[in-house]
């Protein structure tokens, strides 16, 4: 049936053609260097800057957090300085640094585009902008947790709605038997799935 | 009537949590977007966002993430009359045939 067809692949392509999308954006980049805007080395090295952007980043701030109270009031009160600090320049979108405590929980969505501290992280997981995810985070949080294998009976969750101008980043808890680890291993037991709220950090194996 | 993004508290199915890698071609549009917004200083993330917010629903749902975005900065790039709509469909028909002649 046709219909089921389009449930499973909404974007017609023909076999081995290019995508219409992937074409303007060749068509795009040629012109817009021709006209002089930017340079096609330009346009490699943001590429290049933009894979150096990874959830890394703010693994590494949060294990400085978990052990550096002072930074970690300072990250609370003004994210873009604290990251600054550890040599991250995130731009001029505001960042909002949100801290799991033992009864609140964090999460974030944005459910009307895909806003994200996309100049600290780099590129957010797809599911970040799944269509499912926007729509059901806000009224639903406990399942949508439960899906990431996450259950939190006895903490409050809060959802945090993202815009262009202020972008999120979640503080997880740190675990229980980390006493005297370094920074680096610390920063081991967070992925993007505790810094955007779906889980919390991982335990110790 | 609430415009076709707005679709925080709607109903929905599970959460397609399967990974997916960027295309060559979608780091380019991302790059594209700083140079333009941050370098160059011709359009603003605003900007973008009101592109992927106007160019229709039937797209919108269509499009992956740099799909959208690229179809919103080509109608930003036109309106500001930093291309005109005729070098850029004259351009994608030269990109489409020497990317088929190449496959």
């Amino acid at each position: 049936m046709p219909h089921d067809h389009h449930d499973h692949s909404p974007i017609e392509i023909d076999e081995g053609r290019p995508e219409e999308a992937q074409v303007l954006a060749e068509a795009l980049r040629e012109l817009l260097i021709e006209k002089g805007l930017f340079t096609a080395e330009d346009m490699n090295n943001q590429v290049l800057a933009m894979s150096k952007r990874t959830p890394g980043n703010g693994a590494a701030i949060v294990a400085r957090a978990w052990t550096d109270v002072a930074y970690k009031a300072r990250l609370l009160s003004d994210g873009p300085a604290a990251a600054r600090e550890m040599g991250f320049d995130i731009g001029p979108a505001q960042l909002l640094v949100v801290e799991n405590t033992p009864d609140v929980h964090n999460v974030i969505v944005c459910t009307l585009c895909s806003c994200y501290p996309v100049l600290l992280l780099g590129p957010s997981p797809e599911w970040y902008k799944s269509k499912n995810y926007r729509k059901r985070t806000v009224y639903e949080p406990r399942e949508v947790l439960k899906e990431f294998g996450t259950v939190l009976p006895h903490k409050e969750v809060r959802v945090h709605d993202s815009t262009a101008d202020m972008r999120y980043m979640v503080l997880p808890e740190r675990p229980e038997g980390t006493e005297g680890w370094s920074e680096d291993q610390l920063a081991g037991l967070i992925n993007v799935d505790s810094l955007i709220g779906v889980t919390e950090a991982n335990s110790p194996a | 009537m609430k415009p076709y993004h707005d679709i925080g508290g709607e109903p929905g199915g599970e959460v397609d949590q399967s990974p997916y890698e960027y295309s060559l071609w979608e780091l380019r549009v991302d790059a594209l977007l700083r140079l333009l917004s941050m370098k160059a200083k011709v359009m603003t993330v605003d900007e973008l966002r009101r592109g992927i917010e106007t160019f229709g629903e039937n797209r919108y749902n269509e499009e992956r993430y740099y799909g959208k975005w690229i179809f919103s900065i080509a109608s930003i790039m036109v309106e500001k009359g930093i291309v005109s709509q005729e070098e850029l469909d004259s351009r994608v028909n030269d990109v489409r045939d020497r990317m088929e002649k190449s496959l």
